[in-house]
């Protein structure tokens, strides 16, 4: 797919047409990727970035104000907030890219399996996924937590076991009309395996709704992380994450708000950046509205 | 009245959800490290103590067999016994369920009321500078974590301003409506956006409906058209986004709840993990799960009821 006038084989020419197809994106993608970008590199650089080390206390520096020398202030510890959300991001950003990965390879091939294979094989993963869709989604990644034991590690394990089911649906609902397409049927009357058919036939043609619904499920994702975090049961202290940030300094509210206050920013920046390409993308796909 | 007949079969069907339920929170529950005697009796238990416990709550049975026990217990409201509350499992979360469902229907009507205003003046102009904020509200509002804008809105409406209590439940309804005013909002900025989006949608597709360019062709007013044939037509998705969102809406309030110490189900359960009274956490998860099913049953009934061509 280049843009027209311009060879295939021609590399200069495939270069302006990635570009032209990048710009011809959606505003909304540029806006969000260039917010996921920024946290992208804090996240990276951040031993380089930081102006302080973010665990290390410094007792006589305690909850000052934003000012010039802790642009956003200090907390309890006297650490400095800028340096914590900025090593923070390197938690949440991977919260919102590990937290959608396992769903989302669990539940394509649960989705492509049941879609493609009909018969008891589907009736029996679609009454695993009634029955999962019946806990309230927080509530049962709480309880699995609870069993697991608090940490990223029992987060990823939780999401992963409740979390394929979106997935799931939206594959299998493509699957069921893909697998009648012509060229489905073409490749099946050449006798192609049934590994070849779904992978390199229908799963193309079958993903795009869950990888734009990816993007959303990553805001879903850090939200639950940090969700996680604040109660406890998720990334424990001292290290620096946002939503810990938040409970830390929920005790601090009447006399240094800043504490809270700054990391629920840094969430609804990361957040909103992955909401905007998610619809962005939704939109350039013809998939909403 | 046949169309309401599935009323009566439909549980039936449920039936495998149901099983399923409660096999995933046994299985939860059992997953746990450690003998759960050990837990119950703590370090002081001797080797009899612990055998006692074992055959008093059949733990030396197969794990069939104990699923078994379970499942009788379950029919009979046995839930166990709650380490830390000494009570009753039942007992404890049944006393908490009140302050849970009262935040939730606050927190549905909180954002149905911010959720029809909104949409239709998006869906009026669509377009306009109004549908524009609106949409800009949609993609920020599903960006927020509900647990620091309750932080928030305790810093401004609490401390600040003194209007609202920062935590509790409070004693009679007029008080419950005060104290839980901040939760309930928290929580309708999560759902309103979803919400609005819908119904925006649905008033724009019905609005283009034939029987609107009738109705209107008969000389009907704006508002009559509005209110007697588009609205009604756009409710029916926006019902079931709702009871497709219940699930997201408890999992809310397990998180307000903490955040203002309200003495509901969510924050139980959350203080029973952090003192490994598994049975309350249990529990919990069950019956919110059954909250579920039960409301996406109502919705289903909801749904017959108000528009006659759905079939059940």
């Amino acid at each position: 797919m280049s843009a027209p006038g311009i060879s295939v084989g021609d590399a200069a020419g495939a270069t302006v047409g990635l570009r032209r197809r990048i710009l011809g994106l959606p505003r909304l993608v540029h806006v969000g990727g260039a917010v996921v970008l920024i946290w992208l590199l804090l996240a990276l650089f951040a031993p380089w970035v930081a102006p302080y080390d973010p665990i290390a206390q410094a007792l006589d520096a305690a909850m000052q104000p934003p000012s010039a020398a802790h642009l956003l202030g200090t907390d309890n510890f006297g650490r400095d907030l800028l340096s914590r959300i900025i090593w923070g991001s390197r938690l949440d950003l991977q919260m919102g890219v590990f937290g959608v990965l396992f769903p989302f390879l669990i539940g394509t091939s649960v989705g492509a399996l049941s879609g493609y294979r009909g018969g008891v094989v589907d009736m029996l993963l679609m009454r695993l996924l009634d029955i999962t869709i019946s806990f309230p989604f927080f509530v049962l990644i709480i309880a699995i937590v609870a069993t697991l034991g608090a940490g990223l590690l029992s987060f990823y394990i939780a999401l992963a076991l409740v979390g394929w089911v979106s997935y799931a649906r939206l594959v299998r609902a493509q699957f069921l009309v893909i697998k009648h397409a012509d060229y489905v049927l073409a490749a099946r009357s050449l006798g192609f395996s049934p590994a070849r058919i779904v992978f390199s036939h229908i799963l193309p043609n079958a993903i795009t709704p869950a990888v734009v619904f990816s993007m959303s499920d990553a805001v879903i994702d850090i939200l639950l992380g940090a969700s996680l975090s604040y109660l406890g049961l998720g990334i424990q202290p001292p290290t620096a994450e946002w939503g810990l940030m938040i409970a830390e300094g929920q005790t601090f509210i009447a006399s240094a708000w800043w504490i809270a206050f700054f990391p629920g920013l840094a969430i609804v920046s990361l957040a909103i950046g992955f909401s905007m390409l998610a619809d962005g993308f939704a939109e350039h796909f013809g998939l909403r509205e | 009245m046949h169309r309401f007949r599935f009323v009566l079969y439909r549980p039936l069907q449920l039936i495998p959800v149901l099983l399923g339920i409660s096999i995933v929170t046994f299985v939860l529950v059992h997953l746990i490290p450690g003998d759960p005697a050990r837990i119950l009796l703590g370090v002081r238990g001797t080797a009899e103590a612990i055998a006692a416990i074992h055959q008093q709550y059949g733990l030396d049975q197969p794990i069939p067999v104990q699923y078994f026990y379970f499942l009788v217990n379950l029919a009979q409201g046995e839930f166990g016994r709650s380490i830390i509350y000494r009570a009753p499992v039942l007992a404890v979360v049944a006393g908490r369920v009140a302050p849970t469902a009262f935040l939730l229907a606050y927190a549905v009507i909180l954002s149905i009321l911010l959720s029809v205003p909104l949409a239709s003046l998006a869906a009026a102009r669509r377009g306009g500078p109004a549908d524009q904020l609106v949409r800009l509200f949609s993609t920020l509002g599903l960006g927020l974590p509900a647990f620091w804008v309750g932080i928030v809105l305790i810093m401004l409406f609490s401390i600040r301003l003194g209007w609202f209590p920062v935590s509790g439940y409070g004693e009679s309804f007029a008080d419950h409506l005060h104290h839980l005013f901040l939760p309930a909002f928290t929580l309708a900025l999560a759902l309103t956006p979803v919400l609005t989006r819908n119904l925006r949608s649905s008033l724009i597709a019905e609005s283009s409906a034939d029987y609107v360019t009738a109705a209107r062709a008969r000389g009907l007013p704006r508002a009559v058209i509005f209110f007697h044939h588009v609205f009604r037509n756009s409710l029916l998705p926006t019902v079931n986004l709702l009871g497709v969102n219940v699930g997201w809406l408890i999992g809310g309030t397990v998180v307000a709840e903490t955040v203002f110490s309200i003495p509901g189900v969510g924050q139980v359960m959350v203080s029973s993990i952090f003192a490994r009274d598994y049975l309350v956490v249990q529990a919990v998860t069950l019956i919110l799960a059954l909250g579920v099913v039960a409301t996406n049953f109502v919705v289903d009934v909801v749904t017959v009821a108000l528009d006659p061509r759905v079939e059940p």
